[in-house]
């Protein structure tokens, strides 16, 4: 089965092509900007999704590899002078490095108990993160504004940016899907469906879990870095924020987990239905509130998501709907 | 010789669950494995197939020592199982359960190719025409024979079967007692654990017979069935004997 055959391999990518091209023909910077936030949750979320969908391992602190890949690509862009590009991917590599190894001692947990220690080590990445030195402890780090002007001034930098996590979305989007249809992937449902008997039939699970879980860190890596070289600064606070895992589990469940379109779906209702909640006198202070309150829905009643209702309603879709 | 036990023991807590339990089997033989409800049956299998470490004794498999190897080590050098209660991989559609033997087993198959493996094992026991649905939506005796297909399409040296027949009305009996002849018939050893007297009596070349974790008999069907033991610790009725070889 070849990919680029199959419609739902392009349905994704060219809706994320479009809209990508359409940001970039317009040149608009209040559009750039919700179409970076929808982006970048699009990219976190298929992350999670990677893990999450395929494997059934819910990481409820996946937000720390955002953080802590963001901080070592900040860092070595503005206090190493380090181009974007090289930085970015160091942030994503440092983030799957700290997956393996952090992997190998969680992943053997199941259940409740891997997604309380995925909480924990968010939490502690923070504790350290806000100590420690080179990373501006507690009030973290400020770019140096000559790391902008290399590419053509801040105003021009934002756009290279947007660029980059246009790209990046594309390619989450791309390994989950070849992740999906492989024979790697095949192995990982296996898993998620019911563990011991995968490992009875003999799938390696530990190695498995392993690598899935150091390819779904990577992107919140890259992704960390551009959103924090787009912000010009870094601060504990904003890089291991617990909500924001909780905000991509919600995403990746109202689109439907295990699918590559879900986690696209949901990142766009999502913050659809967010924008509107912090606009809306009512909502505004209780948009979390919100989101909790829908994530419980989905669970009780679509614990398919969105496309995954769709899929098992009309079965002729499924070959568009992945 | 495919399978080699020796004095394996295996205790949970102050359970004594397998006690110095020894036998060999040779390459082609179907074995049948009996004794009462609790007398370990179950985890001798997951001991020969790695999800127990046993605490002393080695397993020895196409010579080859596999004692305490995980599962998915094992199951790579081709010894393949069915579990008593049937484990179907429920979101997934049966075609792609049984490809899950194909691309793990012991020739590790690429997807398509496991694919042409899972119809060939599928249409074997019967399930072909299931393929496209979710395995979670078989019947109890249609997701016996899926175990069995998986366990197939692994190309195994050796297969596991735990209980195959529990569950399964007549005819049903005789259709899954068809299949692991000609499964047998194709080469692949086998062991299996069941609860049917007539039917592993029929089928089995050699039977053992296991009671508190211990080996108390081995032989034909017929000595095992005439085996004064047997008949007092397990079958418990003297006549039964007579009522088992009359079939």
């Amino acid at each position: 089965m070849k990919a680029w055959r199959q419609p739902g391999f392009w349905l994704p990518l060219v809706l994320v092509l479009l809209w990508g091209a359409a940001v970039l023909v317009l040149r608009q910077d209040t559009l750039r900007e919700t179409a970076f936030t929808v982006l970048m949750f699009m990219a976190l979320a298929s992350s999670l999704n990677i893990l999450l969908g395929y494997t059934g391992y819910v990481s409820f602190g996946h937000i720390v590899f955002f953080g802590l890949g963001g901080y070592t690509g900040f860092y070595l862009l503005s206090e190493q002078g380090w181009s974007l590009y090289p930085a970015a991917l160091a942030g994503g590599l440092l983030s799957s490095t700290i997956a393996l190894l952090v992997g190998l001692a969680v992943l053997r947990l199941r259940g409740a108990y891997f997604a309380l220690a995925t909480i924990g080590i968010n939490e502690a990445a923070r504790a350290f993160v806000s100590n420690f030195g080179p990373f501006g402890g507690a009030t973290g780090l400020f770019v140096n504004f000559s790391a902008y002007e290399r590419y053509g001034g801040a105003g021009q930098a934002l756009w290279t940016t947007f660029i980059l996590l246009w790209v990046t979305t594309l390619a989450v989007l791309v390994v989950s899907y070849l992740v999906k249809h492989s024979r790697f992937g095949l192995g990982l449902l296996a898993i998620r469906e019911d563990e011991d008997a995968a490992m009875v039939m003999g799938v390696k699970a530990p190695r498995a879990k392993t690598i899935t879980y150091m390819i779904s860190a990577f992107f919140p890596g890259v992704v960390g870095t551009l959103y924090f070289f787009k912000n010009g600064n870094v601060e504990p606070g904003d890089a291991f924020q617990l909500h924001m895992s909780i905000e991509m589990l919600v995403m990746v469940m109202l689109g439907g987990m295990g699918t590559v379109l879900g986690p696209m779906v949901g990142a766009v209702a999502y913050q659809g239905l967010r924008g509107y909640l912090l606009t809306s006198p009512i909502f505004k202070d209780l948009h979390l509130a919100v989101a909790g309150v829908i994530l419980l829905m989905i669970i009780l009643f679509v614990p398919a998501g969105a496309v995954g209702w769709v899929r098992s309603r009309f079965r002729g879709l499924r070959r568009v709907l992945e | 010789m495919m399978l080699q036990v020796q004095e394996v023991t295996k205790r949970f807590g102050g359970l004594q669950a397998l006690t110095e339990v020894s036998f060999e089997l040779p390459e082609g033989e179907i074995l049948g494995l009996i004794g009462p409800n609790g007398a370990g049956k179950t985890t001798l299998f997951n001991v020969i197939n790695g999800v127990y470490v046993p605490e002393r004794g080695r397993v020895i498999f196409r010579g080859e020592d596999i004692t305490g190897l995980p599962s998915y080590e094992v199951a790579g050098r081709g010894l393949a199982r069915t579990h008593q209660v049937v484990r179907p991989l429920s979101d997934l559609t049966v075609r792609e359960n049984v490809m899950v033997g194909a691309c793990f087993g012991r020739e590790g198959h690429s997807l398509p190719q496991a694919a042409v493996k899972a119809d060939e094992a599928l249409t074997k026991v019967g399930l072909i025409d299931r393929a496209g649905q979710p395995a979670g939506s078989l019947n109890v005796a249609q997701k016996k024979r899926l175990e069995m297909a998986r366990a197939l399409a692994a190309s195994p040296h050796l297969i596991l079967l735990d209980e195959v027949l529990a569950g399964l009305n007549p005819s049903e009996i005789t259709g899954m007692m068809e299949t692991v002849r000609s499964i047998r018939d194709d080469g692949v050893t086998i062991l299996m654990i069941e609860h049917v007297m007539q039917a592993i009596m029929s089928i089995s070349d050699r039977i053992i017979v296991l009671d508190y974790g211990m080996l108390i008999a081995r032989g034909t069907p017929a000595e095992v069935a005439n085996n004064p033991q047997v008949i007092e610790a397990y079958l418990g009725d003297p006549k039964m004997t007579a009522n088992l070889m009359a079939e």
